[in-house]
């Protein structure tokens, strides 16, 4: 037999890949791709409903209700932000993270996982440096997991306070959210969208909602792979040419902690990629300008890019505390068959 | 002495040119003799088994098994290990030299063999090529050959030094041992966990790319080509890549002594599989695209690979059971290579049973020069696997015989039911 004759594959049919168990617990949100088009508007409007609630009253939801913070990396607004939307709706949180707990005795996730379940938790919102390590929660304890950023994978609820900072201002007004909300709508990410989970995130759910996402960034920091992740991605080397079509930008930060020996010539850089008040202002006038945090400034973009007008970065943050009520409010209310309680 | 008759099975064994109904006779660790049905001479004395409907074929032989003993018997032992080779039809299995210590001695070497271990079939140990397997001393080859040692190798730690990669292809030929090379440009994979490619970058995982096996396999070809006169023997292990593969072939037609072994999860399985995170999906080689997945099968077909190799390795649960990207590489193999290979090779693809138990016996036999094993010819090594090659089953972990339960094949429907093991002339095996 040849290597040109016919591909052995169509001949050959061993089991696809087991169908996915995860998540087992409907009110986990492990990535964006679990969060039916359904789940989204409800999260949505809970967000909103929820903002908006008077706090005396939205205490009581979760009241005395348990959430653990499992932080195995270091977090300002993720952290803070979780906790906050937790303590708005009445829960009680406690927060472990790897650095004062015995994770640095060596326990395991599944060790402390199960642990805080016999301590009450109901809910686990999880941060860790390993892709894929709220799956492995989720197996062990079957409480739902809300991931808070896994490694180098997805950071599900920052995509959901980007979509909800990018309809703000680009879909004010709207009620509910379908395939084509975003149809027209040209979200450029830049930087270091390898080691992104954030820019993952973003590039599975936006495109759902008729969004084109651009990626842009040099071939060490965005392999050419990086297209097929999903529908609605494609790859613009063209800093400014990215700029001049988008409506949206997001920048994202070079993760130094995540570079694994690539070396960078940051001058080089920030001459191509760096946003900075004369390229917005020719190129992107009326865009708005996202970036998830934490920001180095004089780096991916300038200091008067960042608290200039078509700023977002602050708000982001705002949307993040209402979509974490939301979510958390989601994990502890949905019964385990999916119904809500 | 003890003898051993099977009757009325089929007798299939292609390094001897038989495919026909025929008696065989096992005395003494020997193939005494083989008759038409109902015809066997020296037949008196001896225990009978009726292998009507069932398929006796020369004992499977692994040539790519890590048994974890010594310093891992939580694991594996040799005792369990051999075990699980038996249930799955092996009469002989070689062992990788990464224990704890590294089988890098005399002593170790001997040790492994003792009946003290309580293997139930033949293991031949592989000893390190460099003392400590890290890559600077060569070990003295002659030693570890009187001692038992069948090849050498660093596996899980490739040479990539090209002076002690050339000087290990040297010293192993002048004393006629194979050097078996674990092909990865570690330099290539730092933090990897996975295949290379678009399922890596979704999962946010470190790839190993391809050129990180084909890299390491054309540099020691190139080495064998310099070493040429010498008659060097070079086997590349568990083999993944096309790239690899065509390196192996175009070497083989210069006439290189280069041998390749294809491990049956590179032959069915994609990295797709690995799914969400599932560490049972994980080993080193990883899974690759369904491209190289379907290059193993052509080079199955097309003979280029000599040997179907497990790569067994058992981990313990609580091992696997961590984020991917810390969890230990590798998955057993010992109880799925004959059913999976059965099912695929035989039942979809089509290969001839005689090619596939060939894979699985003579020519891995060949590849580390295992004398009068891989064959039921009169006089050599009375190991056989006696299977009904018609009867499905599924396959439960749980139920295996090895310590360990990492296998992605949990639940498969496996084609071919062995029903005896026969490892030098005694019962190894008998399914309940």
């Amino acid at each position: 037999m040849s290597p040109t004759a016919t591909p052995v594959r169509r001949l050959l049919y061993p089991p696809p890949p087991a169908a996915s168990p995860f998540p087992y617990h409907p009110g986990s949100l492990l990535s964006v791709e679990h969060v039916a088009l359904g789940a989204l508007n409800q999260i949505l409007t809970r967000a909103t409903a929820l903002e908006q609630q008077d706090p005396l009253t939205r205490d009581r939801i979760l009241a005395k209700r348990r959430v653990a913070l499992l932080f195995y990396e270091s977090s300002t607004r993720t952290r803070t932000s979780f906790e906050l939307a937790a303590k708005a709706l009445g829960a009680d949180t406690a927060l472990i993270s790897n650095l004062s707990s015995s994770i640095e005795k060596g326990e395991s996730l599944k060790d402390t996982g199960l642990t805080l379940r016999a301590l009450g938790a109901e809910a686990i919102i999880l941060r860790h440096n390993s892709s894929g390590a709220p799956w492995l929660l989720e197996e062990c304890t079957h409480l739902p997991v809300l991931n808070a950023g896994d490694g180098m994978h997805e950071h599900p609820t920052q995509a959901l306070l980007d979509l909800r900072t990018i309809l703000a201002h680009l879909r004010p007004g709207i009620s509910e959210v379908g395939a084509n909300t975003l149809a027209g709508v040209t979200l450029s990410i830049t930087g270091d969208i390898l080691h992104s989970r954030v820019a993952r995130s973003n590039m599975l759910l936006l495109p759902r909602l008729g969004a084109r996402v651009l990626l842009c960034g040099p071939k060490e920091l965005l392999p050419e792979l990086a297209a097929n992740a999903g529908p609605g991605i494609f790859i613009e080397r063209d800093f400014e040419s990215a700029l001049r079509q988008s409506q949206a930008i997001m920048m994202l930060r070079i993760q130094g902690e995540r570079l694994a020996g690539l070396q960078l010539d940051l001058e080089e850089y920030k001459g191509n990629y760096q946003l900075t008040g004369d390229r917005l202002r020719t190129l992107a006038p009326e865009a708005i300008v996202m970036h998830p945090g934490p920001i180095i400034r004089g780096l991916e973009i300038t200091a008067g890019v960042a608290d200039g007008p078509q700023s977002t970065i602050l708000e982001q943050v705002t949307h993040g505390v209402a979509i974490r009520m939301a979510v958390v409010e989601r994990a502890l209310t949905i019964a385990s068959n999916g119904a809500r309680a | 002495m003890t003898a051993l008759v099977l009757r009325n099975g089929h007798l299939l064994d292609p390094a001897a040119g038989i495919d026909a109904a025929k008696d065989i006779l096992f005395k003494d660790n020997r193939v005494a003799e083989i008759a038409a049905t109902g015809k066997l001479k020296q037949a008196d004395g001896a225990e009978f088994l009726d292998a009507t409907g069932l398929v006796i074929a020369p004992g499977l032989i692994d040539i790519h098994v890590h048994l974890r003993e010594p310093g891992q018997g939580y694991k594996e032992t040799i005792a369990t290990g051999a075990a699980a080779a038996a249930a799955g039809g092996f009469t002989a299995v070689a062992a990788m030299p990464n224990t704890i210590p590294v089988n890098d001695s005399v002593d170790i070497t001997r040790w492994m063999q003792s009946p003290d271990r309580g293997a139930l079939i033949r293991v031949f140990p592989i000893a390190a090529a460099t003392r400590g397997s890290k890559g600077e001393q060569i070990n003295d080859f002659a030693a570890l050959k009187s001692s038992g040692a069948v090849a050498v190798t660093d596996d899980g730690h490739p040479i990539l030094k090209d002076s002690v990669m050339r000087e290990t292809l040297a010293g192993a030929a002048r004393v006629g041992l194979s050097v078996i090379q674990h092909a990865e440009d570690t330099r290539m994979t730092v933090g990897a966990s996975m295949n290379a490619g678009p399922v890596a970058f979704k999962l946010g995982l470190r790839g190993m790319p391809n050129e990180a096996e084909s890299s390491l396999v054309e540099r020691d070809i190139r080495l064998l080509t310099e070493l040429r006169e010498a008659r060097a023997h070079l086997h590349v292990a568990h083999t993944s890549t096309a790239a690899a593969i065509a390196a192996v072939r175009q070497a083989r037609r210069s006439g290189l002594r280069v041998t390749c072994e294809v491990a049956p999860h590179h032959f069915l399985l994609t990295d797709e599989h690995v799914g969400f995170y599932n560490t049972n999906f994980k080993m080193n080689p990883p899974l690759r695209s369904a491209a190289d997945r379907d290059a193993m099968i052509e080079a199955i077909l097309d003979g280029v690979v000599d040997a179907i190799a497990t790569d067994h390795a058992p981990h313990a649960t609580h091992e696997k059971e961590v984020e991917f990207e810390r969890a230990p590489n590798g998955i057993t193999g010992l109880e799925t290579a004959l059913g999976l290979s059965l099912r695929f090779l035989h039942g979809e693809l089509k290969m001839p049973l005689g090619r596939v138990l060939s894979l699985l016996s003579a020519q891995p036999a060949a590849v580390l020069g295992l004398k009068n094993r891989g064959t039921l010819a009169v006089g050599s090594c009375a190991d056989a696997v006696v299977f009904d090659p018609k009867a499905e089953w599924t396959y439960r972990a749980t139920e295996g015989k090895s310590k360990s339960k990492n296998t992605p094949f949990d639940g498969w429907t496996m084609q071919g039911k062995v029903r005896w093991t026969i490892g030098e002339g005694r019962i190894t095996y008998a399914a309940t």
